[in-house]
């Protein structure tokens, strides 16, 4: 492979997408529809910041039609050591999104020497979010939802997107995918500032039952198979995934309640 | 390329452009890689602390330059740029320092060849194995001579001398400190006193056979500071002992 080396004056700097494209590697938005039914999906993802900084949690189900295609994928993801990315919408797209960021991120870093700020970060995922608006307009749009704790302030800061790429922060919460119409309200009624760890948890635990129970693309806990929705944090120790014990255990405290309490449909 | 009509001989244009390149680069000062028992350390006299000669490249892969400033961290740029799209396109375990370094040797000696003027420049990639049996080192000079070196490198103007010293102190398998203090009494060669290399003077940088997926990682002037100013005395034999801890907190 040949060394890419650029004159000065046209060279792509700390730009990591614009140099894929450079480079040729960059696929054409192909032209006419195709039906979504071959486009495998993914739903209910949530933030909300807490006293320490920031959560994010999603469901494990991607689904393609009426099937579902995935029972255990991972819709949030570690941008880098102190933010992390979740997607709704398309899965194919939102997880080369996903990786295109966390590389967009590194090569910054490596190039210039430093870190991108949270504003800096926030604003390239727009970017990549618009270069995907070719696949929006055919259906396949991807919403992601960015998180991080922000070492300048010292707290958790959240953006959420539209498929457009339009930026918006909340200081709060937000949900985002076809189960957030349940998500977003229970998280809503629930949320307080400066909530600790074990709280938000717990909240977010509730919202994505509820948004399982609520959405058939939603993945609910499965007992069964041990597989449950995935929560982590991001705090000045930075991106931690919350181990999958002390998830289940709090899905297995919730089922056993609303067991207790006779929950009916 | 232009020339006023008279015949030179090609082996007279190459010298002439060797010796131009030789002495570009013995102007600078020094730096030395070498392999200890957790990974690779580079070190290199550098009274910068922002414009660094020593850098990340990729997970496991890392560059050194010495010469001309914007000549090798443009070639440094475009190594971050070979190994993020090769990752990108391939995956990461797809990325090696080999070939890399082959690219780098094609495009200088392109320029030594066909260019003008030739780059000032002499370059390390180095890689860190799972075991000191997988560390790469690849020394490439201005012509794009690629040599696969063993235990230590150095690159840059006093390169011969330095290597001697180095030749004397160093060992297989050295704890960090040990290292440190070879590569610095390597690089302080004959000077004494106030005109030994202090903390402030050095870039030092690592790549440590971590579990972690990026091994590089800069060690701090504070670090730096007990290792390098305490008075290790240099030894043909035995390297003596470290008596400070080295800083086990990851890079940010």
């Amino acid at each position: 492979m040949n060394l890419p080396i650029f004159p000065p004056e046209d060279s792509p700097g700390s730009n990591f997408p614009e140099l894929l494209e450079r480079l040729g590697h960059t696929l054409p938005v192909p032209e006419g529809g195709m039906s979504q039914e071959f486009d495998t999906h993914a739903t209910t993802i949530v933030a909300a910041t807490y006293a320490d900084g920031v959560l994010m949690a999603s469901d494990r189900r991607a689904t393609r039609g009426h099937s579902i295609s995935d029972r255990t994928i991972e819709k949030v993801h570690p941008a880098d050591k102190y933010s992390g990315i979740s997607i709704s919408g398309s899965a194919a797209f939102g997880m080369e999104m996903i990786r295109t960021f966390q590389l967009t991120l590194e090569h910054y870093e490596k190039i210039e020497g430093k870190h991108l700020s949270m504003e800096g970060k926030a604003n390239q995922l727009s970017g990549l979010i618009r270069s995907n608006l070719g696949m929006a307009m055919q259906g396949f749009a991807v919403a992601p939802i960015f998180a991080g704790f922000d070492l300048n302030r010292g707290v958790g800061r959240i953006f959420a997107y539209d498929v457009l790429g339009g930026r918006s922060e909340k200081d709060d919460f937000h949900a985002d995918g076809s189960g957030s119409i349940t998500a977003g309200p229970v998280i809503k009624v629930g949320w307080k500032p400066g909530m600790s760890k074990e709280e938000v948890i717990e909240l977010a635990v509730s919202g994505l039952y509820e948004a399982a129970d609520d959405d058939a693309a939603t993945g609910g806990p499965d007992v069964v198979r041990g597989i449950y929705p995935m929560v982590a944090t991001i705090t000045a120790d930075g991106y931690h995934r919350v181990p999958d014990d002390e998830v289940a255990e709090r899905f297995n405290a919730l089922i056993a309640r609303k067991t207790e309490q006779g929950h009916r449909p | 390329m232009s020339m006023s009509g008279f015949y030179v001989a090609p082996e007279q244009l190459m010298k002439d452009k060797a010796d131009y390149a030789r002495k570009g680069i013995a102007r600078g000062r020094s730096l030395v890689a070498l392999q200890y028992t957790d990974g690779i350390l580079l070190a290199a006299e550098n009274p910068s602390r922002t414009l660094h000669k020593i850098s990340e490249i990729y997970d496991r892969i890392a560059f050194a330059g010495v010469g001309k400033f914007n000549e090798f961290d443009q070639l440094r740029q475009a190594g971050v740029r070979h190994a993020d799209v090769k990752g990108y396109t391939y995956s990461r375990e797809d990325v090696d320092a080999r070939s890399l370094a082959n690219a780098y040797a094609q495009t200088i000696g392109q320029v030594f060849t066909h260019e003008m003027k030739p780059l000032e420049i002499e370059i390390l990639v180095a890689e860190v194995g799972l075991t000191i049996a997988g560390d790469q080192l690849y020394h490439i000079l201005y012509d794009g001579t690629v040599m696969d070196e063993q235990g230590f490198s150095v690159l840059g103007g006093e390169a011969e001398a330095i290597a001697e010293r180095l030749e004397e102190s160093y060992e297989a398998d050295m704890s960090f400190a040990a290292a440190l203090a070879a590569a610095v009494n390597a690089l302080n060669g004959d000077a004494e006193g106030d005109d030994r290399l202090i903390a402030e003077e050095l870039e030092v940088a690592v790549l440590e056979r971590t579990t972690g997926r990026r091994t590089f990682r800069r060690i701090s002037h504070a670090e730096l500071q007990p290792l390098v100013e305490s008075p290790e005395e240099p030894e043909a034999e035995a390297p003596a002992e470290p008596t400070a801890k080295k800083d086990d907190k990851p890079e940010a």
